[in-house]
């Protein structure tokens, strides 16, 4: 379970999670026994291509899942409380408070009949009991300190006023309106054009700093990862791969997907190379087989690996894989 | 080397501007400039990558050059021969020549169609093969992009994306086209099979002597696989270059904040790197006024760019610019 | 092809299996539909007219009693569901014709026609159809063809708003964008790409408007406008029921479930006939 120091430090810590689909017909294990913390004051990054299962188990932690998925099990502690079992009412609650959340599609999270500063004076007099005087004044402080130019007509103005990066920093503002401990960013950059992505990345790092907040960046974007994050969680259909510093996942990766994920990205910087895709597509997660999920695509595949899931292995205090061909403390690279 | 090159596209002073849709009563009618003055050219064999933000036109821009749109005015030779203004029957001959790749590998293939009637349309409409002979031709073209015979019969809805890319890659080459226009062709799919369809697309290009157009946003992706590459910015190309060249020595100002706003994939670089994010959103197409589009967010802005819109210069071999700055 | 169709007999199925009122709706139209056809095997032809039996309660003879000209009731009904059907039918496919027709039109070419063509819908469907039938019907004598034709042709406009709208988006995705690039012609980008992705929108509209032209033919007919006698239709029994309702109530309970049955049967159907023709778009 990690060593002991981060165990101190650790602000939210999951064990075990599980959450599956019900569609009626069969039942798709989305979320395969995942463990993980954030600690205080660290930007975690969550990397995973689609049907990895990234977003939902955020969503399972929030307790935000659609009907028809279930969290089948685990463990959810948030400041040292579990909170698991909360009736829905108190996990609301700590959405507003503790937690809260930025989506990928600025366009949607916003109701168009109501103004930008409405969204925020709503939230302040419900959460933090502000008159609605007062809340219009704080509103407009958050857009200020969102960078939104002049906060005072921007907090009259309807959604559809906004850009769709100005928007998505109005929503940064509503995540950030109650102080949370911790952020959770669901590809917050993926529908924003590379400048306005460098503007909020940028705003996004700042605020973390600023607030002393800890932040959970769930992206597709190895870049972005790069860029922002100082710890990875890589996924790959419902588990976690492998688990390390951002420094130790791109300079020293040790699971095979890590490497080939990494591998397959063009580079703006060097040479220019042929690419090297991942053969097969992800694998389906209604009728899951044996063995290590990443098998039926690995180039290094043996028979085991079709056979049981291999257990983790640590390379250091914060690297961990789950993998058969490595070795604690070895190093695959050569 | 370059003078020996044939031009298979030239375009010269194209323009494509939309309506906008006033009110029966009103008088004054705007419009949105979508692309506007625009000159370029492509050569044969190579793959020319479109780059810009989402609403530069850079998507507008393939569209009117295969005439999915009419042009509001200039020239597009296809092959020496000005299609601009080509009436449809007059057209089909170049529709045979150029075809199209598209982003959404879910809305770019007909959902009541199986896989064989889709590649089978335009041989249908450009070949006077038999059926036989098309399914023929059909089975060796799935062959090509990886699929098998038996997914003929099924439907787009039992692939995974990857899978519909390669079927949208399959019907375009179906024909024997010398042109594909590919619209933000991989910008839906997941990184690893990004990977994939780009060697397959590189792999046909030497394979079928293709030329590309390669539309997207991904600069990344752009560099990797155009030769040269233009940069769009609110319906105009502000620079054409080779592609390490623009690279390593961007020199629009514009190219320079899309360069460094890219997140590079490497913790170091991107913690040292210096990057200078321009403040500002796109201003709205539509309220264009006179001079350089960029000038609102430019950080090297001079009282002339409010005057005079910047002319494409050559500043050396193959490096094109349009900047006051050069 | 046969993978096609294969397939959708078989969502179809289990479509029924997933929805029971549906499957119950589909049991009784098909009930509805044999029983109209067969109406002849009746022992009593619908118009012959009994002057010893006037007015009798149900009994074993004459199930639903007999009405005040000594017809057997029960066998008129079943002539009046053929009657009420064919209306439904006929006048669905001109006017599904016509709106699939000028939907289509209107969104795929959009500008001065879709403009011209959307605002005929609207000042057609301004006018208050009673007042608009009643007018026509000065013209058409009354009868099966009129009231066919004018429901049919005053009808069709929900349907051409419904196909317009969806022919608006159908005709942005890429598909067709890659079609139109291709060079096909426009009648077959029309037919291969744009009718199929209207068609569940299409089937829906059917099958309520069959349910509308019933209830419309209904309605006229009980205000006289309708069907003459001596055919009957459930509207105009229900007409005739009104003058004896005070000691034969039984006599506008039989043409007025049927009615009802009948129109809710059709509207359910829409719905899983829905299901089945919409394609799946994503594999999960």
């Amino acid at each position: 379970m990690g060593n002991m120091v981060k165990e101190k430090n650790s602000l939210l810590d999951v064990k075990n999670l599980r959450t599956s689909f019900n569609n009626g017909k069969a039942k798709m294990e989305v979320v395969r026994g995942i463990d993980f913390n954030v600690q205080k004051g660290e930007i975690l990054g969550i990397v995973g291509e689609s049907g990895s299962g990234k977003s939902v188990m955020v969503k399972s932690i929030l307790g935000i899942i659609p009907n028809n998925a279930k969290v089948d099990a685990g463990e959810i502690i948030l400041d040292g409380k579990h909170i698991e079992n909360l009736s829905k009412k108190e996990k609301r609650a700590i959405r507003g408070r503790d937690i809260a959340m930025i989506f990928q599609d600025p366009m949607t999270a916003l109701n168009p009949l109501k103004k930008a500063g409405d969204h925020l004076i709503e939230l302040l007099t419900r959460v933090r009991g502000m008159s609605k005087k007062e809340a219009k004044l704080e509103a407009i402080e958050l857009l200020k300190m969102v960078g939104i130019p002049s906060p005072e007509t921007r907090v009259d103005q309807y959604p559809h006023e906004f850009s769709g990066g100005m928007r998505q920093r109005v929503l940064i503002a509503m995540a950030l309106a109650c102080s949370p401990k911790l952020l959770i960013a669901d590809e917050p950059t993926t529908a924003l054009d590379v400048t306005i992505q460098a503007q909020i990345l940028e705003l996004l790092k700042k605020l973390q700093k600023e607030n002393d907040m800890s932040v959970v960046f769930i992206t597709h974007d190895l870049g972005v990862v790069a860029t922002i994050c100082s710890r990875i969680l890589v996924m790959y259909a419902g588990m976690v791969m492998e688990e390390g510093l951002v420094n130790e996942i791109f300079y020293s990766p040790k699971h095979p997907y890590t490497k080939a994920l990494l591998n397959s990205i063009p580079r703006v910087d060097g040479e220019k190379m042929r690419l090297k895709p991942i053969k097969g597509s992800a694998p389906s997660l209604q009728n899951i087989k044996n063995g290590c999920p990443f098998a039926e695509r690995c180039e290094f595949a043996m028979d085991k690996c079709f056979k049981e899931v291999p257990e983790y292995k640590r390379f250091s205090a914060t690297q961990k894989c789950m993998c058969f061909l490595t070795g604690e403390g070895d190093n695959l690279d050569d | 080397m370059t003078e020996t090159k044939e031009k298979l596209i030239e375009v010269n002073n194209l323009k494509k501007y939309f309506p906008l849709k006033t009110s029966l009563f009103s008088k004054n009618k705007q419009v949105v400039k979508a692309v506007d003055d625009v000159s370029f050219h492509i050569f044969k064999g190579e793959t020319f990558g479109l780059v810009g933000e989402s609403g530069c036109g850079k998507s507008t821009l393939g569209r009117t050059l295969n005439r999915l749109y009419d042009p509001t005015s200039g020239e597009i030779q296809f092959d020496g021969k000005d299609i601009a203004n080509l009436n449809n029957k007059e057209l089909q001959p170049y529709r045979k020549r150029m075809q199209m790749i598209f982003q959404d590998p879910y809305s770019s293939l007909n959902p009541y169609m199986n896989v064989e009637e889709i590649i089978d349309e335009p041989l249908e409409i450009h070949t006077t093969l038999l059926k036989s002979e098309r399914k023929e031709v059909i089975t060796d073209i799935l062959e090509k992009v990886g699929l098998k015979k038996e997914d003929m019969e099924k439907f787009p809805h039992e692939f995974s994306g990857g899978q519909r890319q390669r079927i949208g890659i399959a019907r375009a080459l179906a024909i024997n086209p010398e042109f594909i226009i590919c619209d933000e062709a991989i910008s839906a799919l997941d990184v690893s099979i990004q990977a994939q369809v780009i060697n397959m697309l590189e792999d046909l290009q030497s394979e079928m002597k293709l030329t590309y157009l390669f539309v997207a946003h991904d600069l990344s992706m752009v560099r990797h696989i155009s030769d040269r590459i233009g940069v769009m910015y609110l319906g105009k190309i502000v620079e054409i270059s080779k592609s390490d060249e623009l690279y390593h020595k961007p020199l629009h100002p514009y190219t320079q904040a899309l360069l460094s706003a890219i997140p590079i994939p490497d913790p170091i670089k991107a913690q040292n790197s210096k990057r200078e994010i321009i403040t500002g959103e796109l201003p709205s197409p539509i309220e264009m006024e006179t001079g350089c589009r960029f000038r609102s967010r430019c950080p090297f802005a001079k009282p002339i760019c409010a005057e005079v819109d910047p002319q494409m210069k050559q500043v050396d071999g193959e490096h094109f610019v349009a900047c006051h700055l050069y | 092809m046969a993978g096609k169709k294969n397939r959708r007999i078989k969502q179809f199925k289990d479509e029924l299996k997933r929805n029971k009122t549906a499957a119950i709706a589909l049991i009784f139209l098909i009930l509805i539909l044999l029983i109209s056809i067969f109406a002849f095997l009746s022992p009593y032809p619908p118009d012959q007219v009994d002057v010893t039996s006037v007015l009798q309660g149900p009994s074993a003879d004459h199930w639903f009693g007999t009405d005040e000209l000594g017809r057997d009731y029960f066998t008129r009904a079943l002539f009046g569901g053929r009657i009420s059907l064919t209306v439904g039918i006929l006048a669905m496919l001109i006017s599904t014709s016509i709106g699939v027709l000028v939907g289509t039109i209107s969104g795929y070419f959009g500008g001065r026609i879709d403009n011209f063509l959307m605002r005929s819908v609207d000042v057609i469907s301004s006018i208050p159809w009673m007042i608009l039938v009643t007018v026509v019907s000065i013209y058409l004598t009354p009868g099966l063809k009129a009231i066919i034709l004018v429901i049919g042709l005053f009808t069709w406009m929900s349907t051409a708003r419904l196909v317009r709208a969806e022919t608006l988006s159908v005709k942005e995705r890429e598909y067709v964008l890659y079609a139109k690039s291709s060079g096909q012609s426009l009648p077959k980008v029309i037919i291969k790409h744009i009718i199929p992705a209207v068609f569940p929108t299409f089937i829906v509209a059917s099958t309520v408007s069959i349910a509308n032209a019933i209830l419309m033919e209904s309605a006229l007919s009980f205000l006289g406008l309708g069907i003459q006698q001596p055919l009957s239709s459930w509207g105009s029994m229900l007409q005739n029921a009104q003058g004896n309702l005070g000691n034969a109530p039984y006599m506008a309970i039989l043409p007025g479930l049927l009615i009802v049955l009948t129109v809710y049967s059709f509207n359910r159907l829409g719905d899983i006939l829905r299901a089945v023709v919409e394609p799946k778009t994503s594999g999960k």
